[in-house]
């Protein structure tokens, strides 16, 4: 056992504020794909990547967020986020706090290129080809900025997707264009944040597929909720649900099944 | 008279904008007009990243030696016959404008598009004193009539739909026959250029924005679609050039490798139909051309952005690509954002030209998706900026205090893990139990920002955290008994093998 302890790369699991509070599933889906992958997963106590306060432009709180982030993570071979935004938070902007601090830069450094999105850390990192599983249906995938725009993640999560038996993705019209959720600006400007959401589900509901995948929770709850206030027969998950298998857990918003399954 | 600021109310002329069927309708154009042509006249051309980075450099260089570029330039004007006149503000640049015009008893002046006169006020200022300013640019011509701002920096009147300029045809030009067809965009222009070509004729000066000024030549550049910037710059008696400081550029090979990526950047075309560059009045031998040529280059608070966080911004090439592409100016249009430059590069540059107290709303009212930043050609890392805004206002006190009470209460608990475990624990227990089995709610205290509009999923009754520990626990448990198990197996095997041995 040891041996094979020794060989198994050490995962950190950032599970990401939202999914900690909302949506635990993620994590566990996380957990098991990361183990499948060959990967020993921790879950360090931890509280957010400190993105609010950045996006709001308060450097003091963020920059005490992320040594903590630092701290607690560093002992990792490798820090793992089911969310392109929290990673791309700290691979891309941790640097930036820590500017002119050396001795910092170096363990922000040396924390931001082990730190990665799970679904692209799973295919370009731990070389995951394919899921084995059988997925009878039709989902399509929204692009979350972050993680496409900051991370380069869009060809990964369509490759495991394409890889399940059964599954079709119909591409929605626009996949890359902002769902309207940005953080803070959904309640800052909820009428601007609603206009673009209404035509993101639009374009979802136009491909006729009933699952939504997507790697980011905000983004999920902001289009989950808009889908289902404006009766759409489409459920909204994330990715790593899906292929970890665990789609008969209720979706987004959705009632717990009676009688379990 | 410098021009109205409603940036202060972004988020009412928001709502206002959301509701104009309109100008809802017309902005559909933005995507189908620019867009999906963008894209494709990229993709054809294999080095157009690189060509982005060149861009980008040029840029750089040129503001790293701003100074020195700026007074090469001038002295080209100088010796090819023209004049350079320095403004450090908004006002300096209207006198010097009036004073030319009045010097040359000027009573119509034809403009070709400037967004810097939009910015000093140009047109009113001239109208105040009696000069008529006549736009020649069509998307200007249709504004002017209406009375209204640009809602775009190359599109002014993409906010509109045909009917209505046809509609505003019809009441300005009073003797057009009513079975005349105005429904084809082209015929739109015919009938302007129609009104136009007088106007041309009998105007005294030119004004014209400049696209890049060359510091090698002294030469200043416009690039356009109508060719009206050529008539606006020959026929009249003066040339002048309003541009702002950071449009020189060092040498007309820079110039030919900007409109490489400017072009396709805007409107997706190789290159635009018209590129024009003027050096100097007339001279003796030329067969046209005015006869004085002016220069008014306008500070306006740029030189002070060359120093501080903003300086990137400076880059800008005005294009319009980063409006096109952006989520929030999709939904509201340009005129929400209640100043001279709207989207992104306006949520930028306004508050660096008008302060960040009035234009507060418009770095904020960004979703961060990087779309801008994606397709700027000479890549300014816009939402950076936009974050940068932020910072100040934070740092000022400006953000508005439920933010920041929010935000507060917030950090404090997610600098305290232990803490923020066990209340996050009790807030979602709390909020499941609230919710009950419906599985999502429709309306939440404090949330109406966001129930008004979609549910809220209920969260699950555990934080992972709190069933992460319980699961290891668990494991632990279960490791504990099965060794214990073992062990009294071992134990009792041990037992019976004595036992057999007795
Ligand atoms: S910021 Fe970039 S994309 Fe926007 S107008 Fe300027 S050059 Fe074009």
């Amino acid at each position: 056992m040891a041996a094979e302890t020794g060989s198994r790369p050490r995962v950190g699991l950032f599970v990401t504020c939202l999914v900690d509070l909302i949506r635990p599933k993620i994590g566990f889906a996380s957990v098991k794909l990361l183990e499948d992958a060959g990967c020993d997963v921790e879950v360090p106590s931890q509280t957010c990547c400190g993105q609010p306060a950045f996006n709001s432009g308060d450097r003091r709180t963020t920059r005490a967020i992320a040594e903590k982030v630092i701290k607690t993570f560093e002992a990792y071979d490798y820090v793992v986020a089911p969310s392109g935004s929290c990673a791309g938070m700290i691979k891309l902007h941790y640097p930036e706090l820590f500017a002119g601090e050396p001795e910092w830069l170096r363990r922000v450094d040396a924390l931001c290129a082990r730190t990665h999105e799970l679904v692209s850390f799973l295919v370009d990192v731990m070389k995951v080809e394919r899921v084995d599983l059988l997925y009878d249906g039709t989902v399509t995938y929204h692009d979350a900025c972050s993680g496409l725009r900051e991370l380069g993640i869009k060809a990964q999560p369509r490759k495991l997707l394409n890889s399940i038996a059964g599954l079709h993705i119909a591409e929605m019209k626009d996949a890359d264009v902002c769902c309207g959720f940005g953080g803070t600006f959904c309640v800052k400007y909820p009428e601007v944040s609603n206009a673009i959401v209404e035509k993101k589900a639009q374009n979802i509901a136009a491909t006729g597929a009933l699952t939504l995948l997507a790697g980011d929770l905000g983004c999920l709850m902001n289009m989950a909720g808009k889908l289902q206030r404006l009766g759409k027969p489409v459920v909204a998950r994330h990715v790593a649900e899906l292929l970890a298998g665990m789609t008969n857990e209720p979706a987004i918003g959705e009632k717990p099944k009676v009688n379990g399954q | 008279m410098s021009v109205p600021i409603t940036s202060p109310q972004f988020k009412g002329n928001a709502k206002a904008a959301l509701k104009d069927v309109q100008l809802q309708r017309a902005l559909g154009k933005v995507e189908s007009g620019f867009i999906g042509k963008r894209a494709q006249v990229a993709a054809r051309l294999p080095e157009f990243e690189q060509l982005r980075d060149l861009a980008r450099d040029i840029k750089d260089h040129t503001l790293a030696h701003l100074d020195l570029y700026l007074e090469a330039y001038e002295a080209r004007v100088k010796e090819s016959g023209g004049h350079v006149h320095w403004a450090a503000t908004a006002e300096d640049a209207r006198k010097i404008i009036l004073d030319i015009c009045k010097r040359l008893e000027a009573k119509t002046v034809t403009k070709g598009k400037s967004m810097i006169a939009e910015e000093i006020g140009l047109n009113a200022h001239l109208s105040e004193a009696g000069i008529v300013p006549i736009e020649t640019d069509l998307g200007e011509y249709i504004i002017q009539l209406r009375d209204e701002a640009p809602s775009h920096i190359i599109a002014p009147a993409i906010h509109l739909n045909k009917e209505q300029i046809e509609a505003d045809f019809r009441r300005v030009h009073t003797d057009l026959p009513p079975e005349r067809n105005l429904d084809e965009p082209a015929s739109l222009m015919a009938e302007a250029r129609a009104v136009l070509r007088e106007k041309f004729l009998a105007a005294d000066v030119g004004i014209t924005g400049a696209n890049f000024l060359i510091a090698e030549t002294g030469t200043s550049v416009i690039v356009t679609n109508e060719g009206n910037g050529d008539l606006t710059q020959t026929l009249p008696k003066a040339h002048v050039v309003l541009a702002s400081i950071e449009k020189v550029v060092p040498t007309l090979e820079d110039v030919s490798t900007i409109l490489r990526v400017l072009a396709r950047s805007a409107t997706g075309q190789e290159i635009s139909v018209y590129t024009t560059f003027s050096t100097g009045p007339r001279r003796a031998d030329d067969p046209d051309g005015p006869g004085e040529y002016h220069v008014v280059l306008l500070d306006n608070g740029r030189s002070s952005m060359l120093s501080g966080q903003f300086r990137e911004m400076l880059r800008c090439i005005r294009c319009g690509a980063c409006m096109n592409h952006c989520p929030v100016y999709g939904a509201v249009g340009g005129h929400a954002y209640g100043w001279v430059y709207p989207g992104p590069m306006g949520a930028v540059l306004t508050p660096s030209l008008i302060g960040v107290d009035k234009a507060g709303h418009l770095p904020n009212a960004s979703t961060f998706c990087g779309r801008c930043e994606e397709v700027c050609p000479v890549r300014i890392p816009l939402p950076k900026l936009m974050r940068h805004w932020r910072e100040r206002e934070f740092e000022r006190h400006l953000s508005p205090a439920t933010v920041r009470t929010g935000l507060g209460f917030w950090a404090f608990f997610a600098r305290r893990p232990r803490l923020y475990r066990w209340a996050t624990q009790r807030a979602m227990r709390f909020l499941a139990l609230f919710g009950g089995n419906r599985g999502r709610m429709h309306w939440l205290p404090f949330a109406g920002g966001w129930t008004r509009h979609r549910d809220f999923p209920i969260p699950e009754r555990e934080t992972f955290q709190v069933q992460w520990a319980k699961r290891k626990k668990a494991e632990a448990k279960a490791v504990a008994e099965a060794d214990a198990n073992a062990r009294r197996a071992a134990e009792a095997a041990a037992k019976d093998k004595a036992e057999a041995a007795q």
